[in-house]
C-alpha cells in the first residue's frame, strides 16, 4: 500500500510531446484508472511509473519517495501486461517464482508465496503447465499471480483484459475488483474501455493528447464531466451534446433548443451559478443531457417535443433517436415507451443537465 | 458410369506412375556421383584400372578408407587425413560456438535494447553477408599477421567467427523480433538484468534458431577451402585443404579409390549434422512464420 504522486510530469520523444504536464495524486489503496483512446499517452505514463520509460521532466513519487532515477526493480511495483508476458519456456510455477528467485528469496518462502497466490486465484492445478498449454483466462490469472506474490506497494495493469473475449472480460473484471477489495493495494490501471473505468476505479483520469482532461471519482466524471470530450468518452451511449441558447428570465435560467419543425423546446430550472447565468445570458451554450436524462413526460409536465425517428430496444430499456438543436439525440426510455414515427413529449431531469461553453467546450458551473 | 469411373481411376494411376517414374529417374541421376564414389572407394586399385568405373566391386575392400584415414601422403608426410580431421574439428567447434553466441547476443541487443542508430548498425552487419570471401583475404591476412596468428588454427577460428557473425546476427535478430518486448519488460520489473534476461528468457526461447545457426555455421566452416588454403600451411591445414592435396598431388598411378574415400570422410561430419539435427533446421527456419 502506498500513495502515488505524479507531479507535473512531461514526456517528449525529440520534439514530439507525448505527455504535457500531467499531475495526478492518489491515496493509499486507491484504484486509479487511466482512461483514453489509443495514443493519448496513458500507456506511456504507466511505463514511466514502472520505470520502463524515462521521465523528461517532473517527478513521480511512490509513498513520498521520488523514483525518477530508480530502476524498475527498485520501485517495489508489479505489472500485468496486455499480452500477459509469461516466460514461454518456464512452467507456471517458475514464472511466478522467477522474480523471487532473482531477489534471493529462500525456497521455502517462495513455495509458500506461490501456494498462497495460486490459492487466491484458483490455479493450483496449473502450476506445472507451460503457458502455451493455458487458455487466455488462465494466462491472465498466472500473470496476476506473478504480480501478486511480490506484495508490491503498487500494482500496474496495462489493458489486462483487452485480449479476452467479452464474457471472460466481465468475469475477470469482477475478479480484479474482488482482489482489490481484499488486498487494498494501490492500483494504476490503463484501459480504453470506459465501462472498465466506471466499474473498477475509485479515481478516473480521462486523458487525451497527453493531457488529463478530468480526474475525479467515476460517478463525478460521469455526472459532471469537465468538458465535452469527457462527456462524450464516458458513458454508452454517449452524452447528448445539443446546441442551444441560455435565456435569463425572472423565473430563473431557461434553455432554448430548436426543434426540427421550427418550434423551440424550453427547459426551465437549470442549475447554474449566478455569475455564469449573467455571463451566458442570451448566448449560445452546449446542453449536455445523458440518454437516461430523458423520460416520457407526465401530463402537464414541461417537456421537449421529440419526433421519434428510430427505436432500438435493448431489453432492459429502449433507445429512441430524434433530432433536437439540429443534432441527433438519443434517449434511454422504458421498454415500449415510444414508437418510431410518434411525436413524444419527453421530460428532462434538469438536475442532471450539464452546460458547456461552445467555444472552449469546458463545463459551465 | 462405371466405366467412366474406371477410366478416371486408370488415368490417375498413370499420372502417378509418370510422376514417380520421373522422380525416381531424377533422384538416380542426382545420386550417380555418390554411387560412383562409394563403389570406387570399395574397390582395389587394380580393379579400378582393369575394369569398369561404374560397376559393383568384385570384392569389397576397406583398404582405401583406412589408407585415406591414416596413410595417404599429403605433400611429403604420409599421415593420412586423421590429423587434418582433428584440425578441422578444433577449428569448427570454437568457431561455431563463438559465432553463434555472439550472434545471439547481437540479435538480443538489436531487438530488445535498441539504441540510437541500432538499425543502421544492423544494416551494416547485414552488409557483411554480401561480402565475397575474396574481398577480405588481403586485409584479413594483414590482421592475422599483426595478431601473430598467421598460419594457426586459432587464426582460422577468428576468421570464421568474424565472417559468421553477420549471418548469425541476422538469424537471431529476425528470431528475437518475434518475441514480444513485453517479456523483457516483465523480466525487468521482476528484477532481472541484461544478462539474466538473456540467459534465462531469451536463450531458452531461441533453441530452434540456435540449431539453425549451428548447422549453418558448421557446414560453412567445415566446407570452407579458401580461408583454409590462404591462412594455413602444412600441419595446421583443415581437412578440405588436405583433401585437395591428396587428390591433386600424387606420385605414380592416381589412387582413385583413396581419393574417393578421402572425399567421403571429409563430407561425413556435415552429413551427420544434417541427419541428426535436420528436422530442427526446417522447424527453426519456419519458426515465427506461423505463430502458435
Amino acid at each position: 500500500m502506498a500513495t502515488l504522486e505524479i507531479d507535473r510530469v512531461r514526456k517528449a520523444y525529440g520534439s514530439m510531446e507525448v505527455l504535457k504536464e500531467v499531475s495526478i495524486a492518489i491515496g493509499s489503496g486507491d484504484f486509479l484508472v487511466l482512461l483514453g483512446p489509443s495514443g493519448c499517452g496513458k500507456s506511456t505514463l504507466l511505463n514511466m511509473i514502472a520505470g520502463l520509460e524515462d521521465i523528461t521532466a517532473g517527478a513521480i513519487r511512490i509513498d513520498g519517495q521520488t523514483v525518477n532515477d530508480l530502476s524498475p526493480k527498485d520501485r517495489d511495483i508489479a505489472m500485468v501486461f496486455q499480452s500477459y508476458a509469461l516466460y514461454p519456456t518456464m512452467t507456471v510455477r517458475q514464472n511466478i517464482e522467477f522474480g523471487m528467485k532473482i531477489r534471493g528469496v529462500p525456497a521455502a518462502e517462495r513455495e509458500k508465496a506461490t501456494r498462497e497466490a495460486a490459492e487466491m486465484l484458483q490455479m493450483g492445478h496449473l502450476l506445472d503447465r507451460k503457458p502455451s498449454q493455458l487458455s487466455g483466462g488462465q494466462r491472465q490469472r498466472v500473470a496476476m499471480g506473478r504480480a501478486l506474490v511480490r506484495h508490491p506497494k503498487l500494482f500496474l495493469f496495462d489493458e489486462p483484459l483487452s485480449n479476452l473475449d467479452a464474457k471472460l472480460r466481465v468475469d475477470m473484471r469482477t475478479e480484479i475488483k474482488r482482489l482489490h477489495q481484499r488486498l487494498k493495494t494501490t492500483i494504476v490501471y490503463v484501459t480504453h474501455d470506459q465501462i472498465e473505468a466506471m466499474t473498477l476505479a475509485t479515481r478516473v483520469a480521462v486523458m487525451k493528447d497527453g493531457i488529463v482532461q478530468h480526474l475525479d471519482e467515476p460517478q463525478v466524471v460521469y455526472d459532471r464531466p469537465a468538458n465535452v470530450y469527457v462527456a462524450r468518452f464516458v458513458g454508452s451511449p454517449a452524452m447528448n451534446i445539443i446546441p442551444g441558447r441560455l435565456k435569463d428570465g425572472p423565473a430563473g435560467a431557461e434553455l432554448l433548443m430548436d426543434q426540427p419543425d421550427g418550434g423551440v423546446s424550453r427547459i426551465a430550472g437549470v442549475q447554474i451559478s449566478d455569475a455564469a447565468r449573467r455571463k451566458y445570458a442570451g448566448r449560445p451554450v452546449l446542453v449536455g443531457i445523458r440518454p437516461e436524462g430523458f423520460s416520457v413526460a407526465a401530463p402537464g409536465q414541461s417537456a421537449v417535443k421529440a419526433a421519434i425517428e428510430v427505436v432500438e430496444p435493448t431489453g432492459p430499456d429502449t433507445l429512441a433517436m430524434f433530432t433536437l438543436g439540429g443534432t441527433e439525440v438519443i434517449a434511454r426510455l422504458a421498454p415500449k415507451a415510444v414508437e418510431a414515427g410518434q411525436i413524444a413529449d419527453l421530460a428532462v431531469t434538469t438536475a442532471k443537465v450539464v452546460l458547456f461553453d461552445p467555444e472552449t467546450e469546458i463545463r459551465i458551473d | 458410369m462405371v466405366t467412366e469411373h474406371g477410366s478416371a481411376a486408370r488415368a490417375r494411376r498413370i499420372g502417378r506412375l509418370v510422376i514417380y517414374g520421373s522422380l525416381i529417374a531424377l533422384a538416380a541421376f542426382y545420386l550417380m556421383p555418390l554411387w560412383v564414389m562409394i563403389t570406387t572407394s570399395l574397390k582395389s586399385l587394380d580393379e579400378i584400372y582393369g575394369g569398369s568405373f561404374i560397376g559393383l566391386p568384385r570384392s569389397v575392400t576397406f583398404e582405401a578408407w583406412s589408407k585415406a584415414w591414416s596413410q595417404a601422403c599429403i605433400g611429403t608426410s604420409c599421415t593420412g587425413l586423421k590429423p587434418y580431421f582433428v584440425n578441422s574439428l578444433m577449428m569448427v567447434i570454437p568457431a561455431v560456438l563463438l559465432s553463434t553466441g555472439i550472434g545471439a547476443l547481437n540479435g538480443y541487443v538489436l531487438t530488445k535494447w535498441r539504441f540510437k542508430g541500432s538499425n543502421l548498425v544492423f544494416g551494416l552487419i547485414l552488409f557483411g553477408c554480401f561480402l565475397p570471401f575474396q574481398a577480405v583475404l588481403l586485409p584479413m591476412a594483414q590482421v592475422l599477421g599483426k595478431l601473430r596468428l598467421s598460419g594457426t588454427i586459432p587464426g582460422l577460428v577468428l576468421v570464421h567467427t568474424v565472417y559468421g557473425i553477420c549471418f548469425t546476427t541476422l538469424f537471431f535478430r529476425n528470431y528475437f523480433v518475434t518475441i514480444p518486448d513485453e517479456l523483457t519488460r516483465a523480466a525487468q520489473i521482476d528484477g532481472a538484468g541484461f544478462f539474466r534476461i538473456f540467459f534465462s528468457i531469451m536463450v531458452p526461447a531461441a533453441l530452434p534458431i540456435m540449431v539453425v545457426s549451428c548447422i549453418w555455421q558448421f557446414t560453412q566452416i567445415w566446407n570452407d577451402f579458401l580461408f583454409g588454403v590462404s591462412f594455413t600451411a602444412g600441419d595446421s591445414s583443415p581437412i578440405t585443404v588436405a583433401l585437395n592435396n591428396i587428390v591433386n598431388v600424387t606420385m605414380g598411378r592416381k589412387q582413385y579409390n583413396v581419393d574417393m574415400a578421402a572425399a567421403m570422410i571429409a563430407a561425413l561430419p556435415t552429413l551427420v549434422v544434417y541427419v541428426v539435427a535436420g528436422r530442427y533446421f526446417v522447424r527453426g527456419l519456419t519458426a515465427g512464420a506461423v505463430k502458435g
